[in-house]
């Protein structure tokens, strides 16, 4: 009962993988029990570094949430009908990769048992109360808007739908901007640029996520993208790297001169060590300029040379993040402007972060939870993207 | 005049002697006469302090011992450990070095009851920022926002808490102003510690009394909030910064 | 969309569902067959260190359904409101049912609050932050408060 890929490979196969990403998934389960059992002392966070690597993961894969239902956007909102097959399997990975971006961040809570204290108790002026709603309205949407893309009776609301998805998350992705940019007191963060910046991120990244998966399940059913499709999102997640590196680097200026955060800029641009490193290294080079050479080169019009650039986007996108959210707070808060300061709380120093084991298996056992749920989700329901312009061979959908 | 003076300083000297003698179990300072216990706190009341930089010694952490010993802190500095009260050293672009307290500034507009999303973190009607560890699910964001890294968190499981300062593993803390000694019209310990040092930096009363010491020192001399830019009316002021 | 197909298939869904729900049949019967007069686990009995008078602020039947509502609502007021009346106040209860020996109330099946929770099955999450152990000075004091709480006011 393989609804799923023409001509595709033995259940059995599918079975391994979902094997393969339930054990990525129990680690990640194991590590946030450790954790919780001993408290975060045994984690590389402390009272200086308080958000850490399981964060740099959430994040990534709640912005590329947002960001991979852009391409059933493009299809549903904007009309273009090259993706409007492949939205489904969009709003799926939409789906997949929220639930495991907040899988690590509930899991990485200091009380993960009281989940239902933050599900009853709601304080309007927080960002992440607010989130609760926008994370759980957009399931709600998301759903509705599947329905309305795979069930053929719904097919004319799908445009509505379509809409109120793509309306929800640029507000949702505004909400996970502001989270950073309401913490004025903070040297790195505290910017009306964020949420926009966000949003552009979340194009890239998503974009990204969708390629690799699609050329994975492509490959694993032996088809090929069809050409045309494939040129119009290459030369898409170029728009969206080039997008992405105007809006951090318009970021990075205004912080200079408009808040005058120099000291903070000279320390995560210049000399702050491993941010620097992964801010040009990660993300720029390898994550930006690599990338679009890749996508535009004339050299490189080949399919592996667009998997390989939205891979090294994703890999950016998680040194960018480290760079962001560790960065901002190693760089040492400013309480006494203008005075060199020193105490026993670290006061006036670069605090160092090293993660532990257990934040990397959390954080990726969150990525086993969205890869399960998008195999399992890929196995049961036709979300194999259905071209009509047919480079790729289509069996029929037998029993 | 000088025989004034000196019948003045022999009185004053006299006072503090008397003061500093019995200061350990009684309240320095004029607080709102004893609200019986049935009855909640309101916003009559606006609880403050006053540092005195230039009375805080350097070599001196009476204030942070007095803390720990009292909410049952463990004392240790390291990158883990809980400190609701730490002593910062400052040195002035001119070389000047001065040394002051930091903690919970409980500010009237906090940043940290705004990002909380439980609603964990909060502000009590008579001005002392808490963290309701009842509610508190441990994300972390207060700490984020927080201008003065005033909070901590729990990083392992703890035992043998004081009775009247639970806390625990998982949750977010800071100075409650002695919230437990407040509510039995006593001062906190560490401006009682700081008094019986003798340096007296630290100053405590109700700010929205005019005719108490604090309003009226306030009044008197120039004071400042720390981070005054970003308008938090706080309720921890200095003097001489 | 979901194609469930052949007959054999549905079969053996039928099949599953007959065991799943005839070993919940089962379950449920065991739960009903135990109990009733005579308890297998006898209710815990734990002894009281309070020499202030041992009778409790509220009567023993009431306290058993109840006494985490006391408790709830009482930890609000406190914290949000600053009311520190001691009748309902966890404090005063440990000071009063803080085992003689150990002075704590949990710790063993003895202990007043764990022995209880244990034999109903009930995680105790106080603990994790507040202090198990009596405060001697309390005990003395409270029953005077408590008395006058109750009392007066």
């Amino acid at each position: 009962m393989n609804h799923a890929l023409p001509g595709s490979r033995s259940p059995r196969a599918f079975w391994a993988l979902s094997v393969l990403g339930a054990l990525v998934t129990a680690a990640g389960l194991g590590a946030a029990f450790f954790m919780e059992e001993h408290g975060h002392i045994v984690t590389g966070m402390n009272n200086q570094i308080v958000w850490g690597l399981p964060h740099v993961f959430a994040i990534f894969m709640i912005v590329a949430a947002s960001g991979v239902l852009n391409v059933a956007s493009i299809g549903s909102v904007f009309g273009k009908a090259a993706y409007k097959p492949r939205a489904p399997l969009s709003a799926l990975l939409c789906i997949a990769l929220l639930t495991g971006g907040l899988t690590v961040l509930m899991l990485d809570l200091g009380r993960p048992e009281r989940l239902v204290v933050a599900a009853t108790h709601y304080n309007f002026t927080s960002v992440f109360a607010w989130n609760v709603f926008l994370y759980s309205g957009m399931y709600a949407i998301v759903a509705v808007y599947l329905w309305t893309l795979m069930e053929k009776r719904m097919g004319a609301y799908s445009k509505a739908a379509g809409v109120a998805a793509f309306a929800w998350r640029l507000i949702l992705t505004t909400g996970t901007g502001a989270i950073f940019a309401f913490l004025v007191a903070r040297q790195g963060y505290g910017s009306a640029l964020l949420p926009p910046l966000f949003i552009v991120l979340s194009f890239a990244w998503g974009l990204a996520v969708f390629l690799v998966v699609q050329a994975a399940m492509y490959a694993w059913s032996a088809s090929t993208v069809p050409a045309t499709v494939h040129a119009r999102m290459r030369n898409l997640l170029a728009l969206f790297v080039i997008g992405a590196l105007y809006f951090v680097a318009v970021f990075h200026l205004v912080n200079a001169y408009f808040a005058r955060q120099l000291a903070f800029e000279r320390f995560l641009l210049v000399d702050g060590g491993v941010y620097p490193l992964l801010f040009w290294g990660g993300y720029v080079i390898l994550g930006s300029l690599v990338p679009l050479a890749l996508l535009w080169h004339p050299r490189f019009a080949t399919r592996r040379a667009t998997i390989a650039a939205a891979l090294l986007v994703i890999v950016g996108a998680f040194a960018w993040l480290y760079a962001f959210i560790l960065g901002g707070q190693a760089y040492p808060l400013d309480i006494f402007p203008g005075y060199r300061v020193a105490s026993s709380f670290a006061d006036g120093q670069v605090n160092a972060y090293v993660p532990s084991m257990w934040e990397l298996v959390l954080g990726v056992g969150g990525l086993g939870v969205a890869f399960l749920i998008t195999v399992a989700g890929v196995r049961a329901l036709p979300f194999f993207p259905r071209d009509d312009d047919v480079a790729a061979p289509r069996v029929a959908a037998a029993e | 005049m000088s025989v004034d003076r000196g019948r003045r300083q022999i009185l004053a000297w006299g006072a503090a002697m008397a003061g500093v003698t019995i200061a350990p179990g009684i309240t320095l300072f004029d607080l709102a006469h004893g609200r019986p216990p049935a009855e909640g706190v309101s916003n009559n009341v606006r609880w403050g302090m006053l540092v005195d930089v230039n009375a805080c010694a350097s070599d001196c952490d009476a204030c942070v011992v007095a803390c720990d010993k009292e909410n049952g802190l463990s004392g240790a500095k390291t990158a883990t450990s809980a400190q609701w009260i730490r002593k910062i050293e400052l040195t002035a672009p001119s070389g000047q070095t001065r040394s002051l307290p930091m903690m919970c500034q409980h500010c009237a507009d906090p940043p940290c009851v705004d990002v909380c999303p439980t609603g964990a973190s909060f502000k009590r009607a008579d001005g002392i920022v808490l963290v309701d560890r009842h509610t508190c699910i441990g994300c972390r964001y207060c700490m984020m926002a927080c201008p003065y890294k005033a909070r901590s968190f729990v990083h392992e499981p703890l035992t043998d808490q004081k009775t009247d300062v639970p806390r625990g593993k998982g949750c977010v803390e800071s100075c409650t102003l002695c919230v437990h000694r407040i509510d039995r019209d006593q001062i906190p310990a560490c401006v009682e510690a700081c008094a019986a040092t003798g340096h007296k930096a630290l100053l405590f009363g109700n700010l929205n009394d005019p005719s108490s010491e604090i309003s009226r020192r306030i009044a008197a001399v120039a004071t400042v909030q720390v981070r005054a830019d970003l308008r938090l009316d706080t309720g921890v002021r200095y003097q001489g910064l | 969309m979901l194609r469930f197909g052949t007959a054999r298939l549905g079969g053996r869904l039928r099949m599953t569902r007959t065991v799943a729900l005839l070993a919940l049949a089962g379950v449920a019967l065991l739960a009903f067959a135990g109990d009733g007069g005579d308890s297998r686990v006898p209710v815990p009995k734990s002894p009281i260190a309070s020499d202030a008078g041992a009778r409790c602020v509220e009567d023993t039947a009431f306290m058993r359904r109840n006494h985490m509502e006391l408790l709830k609502h009482h930890r609000d007021r406190t914290v949000h409101e600053g009311i520190r009346t001691t009748q309902h106040s966890l404090a005063n209860c440990i000071a009063c049912h803080a085992s003689k020996e150990t002075g704590r109330v949990t710790g063993s099946k003895e202990a007043f609050c764990e022995g209880c929770h244990a034999y109903a099955a009930v995680k105790l999450d106080c603990f994790e932050c507040h202090t198990d152990k009596a405060k001697a000075a309390v005990t003395a004091s409270a029953a005077a408060t408590a008395a006058s709480d109750g009392a007066g006011q």
